[in-house]
């Protein structure tokens, strides 16, 4: 079966189309009825096998330009199912990536997703939050005798931007569902290891669960417990506390009681500052704004590589307009948004990690925290 | 720059009907923020460069509806924590975007960055004239602050009349714990 795309220009074109949909029995997709045909309007006709020579050919006769939309209808269909069953199991069967999941959920899947990739995926140990529950990275890796530099991702570090970790999950899965099929993942993984922390801010995470979905902090309590959370992006060691953030618990941008206060910032930052020789990339995935920020925040000075910063990530922001026309800024935190210090981003670089970005995904404030599950497909596609 | 007035802005901006199928229209603005009384909301000029699309028939079947209820109307979390809207609340929804249009305007200057979050809640006020009456509380982010606040608003709504928000306080921000 094939789906042609029309545009007819004239009434008898109009009427001729109208003509063969009516005689043919064919499957008009679009518009509904073959009485919403216009001169000058798309018209996408479904034709099955059987009918395809002759419907062309009476196309062609009465001089009507068509394009094949798509040539084989069976094939998408197959395509989109979902994959069969076969002894190599890539992802979780059932896993639904187009849906957020609450943390319990991601524990499984991390689990599962080591269980069945296990050439390649490795699930390590970070440390605890403040309510006692374990952090866990994911480490990508092609079985090698080198060692190989490193690309390192966090997501969810602000509890509210559920998009987040649902991107860092997709991720996973596309790598690894793609390894086989695809030789720029496998040349990638031939260079680089992948780590990935798909929640960073767990009890956060949690609490915008149960309890209030814009949480953004941690839920280290202060004050006497009156008031709780740090905001674990103003918590590094990078100018910290000078610009953006607040001194008071009770902001959304209290950055703690001193840098690293928290013991999600320093499991991340005592990992980070062990393997930094290593790390080319640290990317820290955030919601929403969509913009792709380079350091700093705390100063408009720029970091001494920042040609190079800008080069990439322009690249990156045009590859991923180039999939759905989703426009993202890129530039540094303190140009183009605004002041902040003690975020991961700056401190990774501070400390010599040459490419450091921090991603704002969809959308620009429609929908904002609260994306809906249909956009996670196309974010995560375009992101990816 | 205007000396002992404030600072005024020329902008040319696209902006795009998200209800009309993304069709995009020309808008320029003036926007002037006050030197002084920083509690005075900025002066809004602009021109649109064409008509937007008549919503008559959808206005009026939401009117109808609402004023043929029997029981006010009383709703929670639009989106819900997932994003989605039931579909029955997307007039509901779209209102309290207009009317949040007003409120932060009236609260907004070169510092600030809101946007409407969510509705906490909402109740309609049965009414003897012809409009509709909604009481909301809705969630505003600040984006430099980043913090997410609880604003309380009675809009008003006709659907010849439009919106109008007679009556918007902001609210405290409370713990659940």
């Amino acid at each position: 079966d094939q789906v042609l795309h029309i545009v007819p220009e004239t009434f008898q074109q109009v009427q001729h189309l109208q003509h063969l949909c009516r005689n043919l029995l064919l499957d008009l997709w679009k518009p509904l009825l073959p009485e919403d045909i216009w001169a000058g309007e798309d018209v996408h006709i479904r034709i099955p096998a059987p009918l395809v020579q002759e419907a062309k050919t009476s196309l062609d006769l009465h001089m009507i330009s068509y394009k094949v939309l798509i040539p084989d209808v069976q094939e998408l269909v197959d395509q989109s199912m979902p994959k069969e069953r076969s002894s190599h199991r890539q992802v979780p069967e059932g896993y639904v990536y187009t849906q957020y999941h609450p943390m319990e959920e991601i524990y499984e899947w991390m689990t599962e997703i080591q269980k069945i990739n296990r050439e390649l995926v490795t699930q390590h140990y970070l440390g605890r939050t403040f309510e006692n529950r374990p952090m866990y990275y994911l480490r990508i890796r092609q079985p090698s005798d080198k060692t190989k530099k490193i690309i390192w991702m966090d997501c969810g570090i602000h509890a509210r931007e559920w998009i987040s970790p649902a991107f860092c999950q997709w991720f996973v899965k596309e790598i690894l569902q793609n390894y086989e099929s695809d030789p720029k993942i496998r040349k990638f993984l031939q260079n680089l290891d992948l780590y990935i922390l798909p929640v960073l801010n767990i009890d956060g995470y949690i609490y915008s669960w149960e309890k209030e979905r814009l949480w953004r902090k941690n839920r280290f309590p202060y004050l006497n417990g009156t008031c709780y959370g740090t905001d674990l992006n103003r918590n590094f060691n990078s100018s910290w506390c000078s610009v953006g953030a607040s001194h008071d618990c009770n902001s959304e941008i209290f950055c703690g009681s001193g840098p690293e206060s928290e013991p999600e910032t320093r499991a991340v930052a005592q990992f980070i500052e062990g393997k930094k020789s290593d790390i080319l990339c640290y990317l820290t995935i955030h919601s929403y704004g969509q913009y792709i920020l380079t350091p700093y925040g705390s100063t408009t000075k720029p970091p001494s590589n920042n040609e190079e910063l800008m080069y990439v990530a322009e690249k990156a922001a045009a590859a991923l307009m180039g999939k759905y026309g989703t426009r993202y800024q890129v530039g540094s935190t303190s140009l183009i948004l605004y002041n902040n210090s003690g975020s991961s981003r700056d401190w990774v670089h501070m400390i010599g990690i040459p490419f450091s970005y921090t991603f704002e995904l969809r959308d620009k404030g429609t929908h904002g925290f609260v994306l809906p599950p249909e956009q996670i497909q196309p974010t995560c596609e375009e992101t990816m | 720059d205007i000396s002992d007035v404030g600072l005024k802005y020329h902008l040319e901006l696209v902006l795009e009907d998200i209800l009309d199928n993304d069709s995009t229209f020309n808008c320029t603005a003036e926007v002037l923020y006050h030197l002084g009384n920083k509690n005075l909301a900025p002066d809004v000029q602009f021109t649109i460069d064409r008509e937007l699309k008549n919503t008559d028939e959808a206005d009026n079947i939401f009117y109808n509806r609402i004023k043929s209820l029997e029981k006010e109307l009383v709703a929670e979390n639009i989106p819900d924590s997932h994003g989605n809207v039931p579909p029955e609340m997307e007039p509901i929804h779209l209102l309290a975007w207009a009317a949040s249009g007003y409120v932060i305007w009236q609260n907004s200057n070169e510092n600030t960055d809101f946007q409407l979050a969510q509705i906490k809640h909402v109740k309609q006020v049965k009414r003897s004239d012809e409009y509709l009456e909604f009481d909301y509380v809705i969630l505003l982010h600040e984006m430099m602050s980043q913090e997410i606040i609880p604003w309380q608003m009675t809009v008003l709504w006709h659907p010849q009349h439009g919106v109008q928000v007679t009556q918007d306080t902001r609210q405290p921000k409370h713990e659940p714990e």
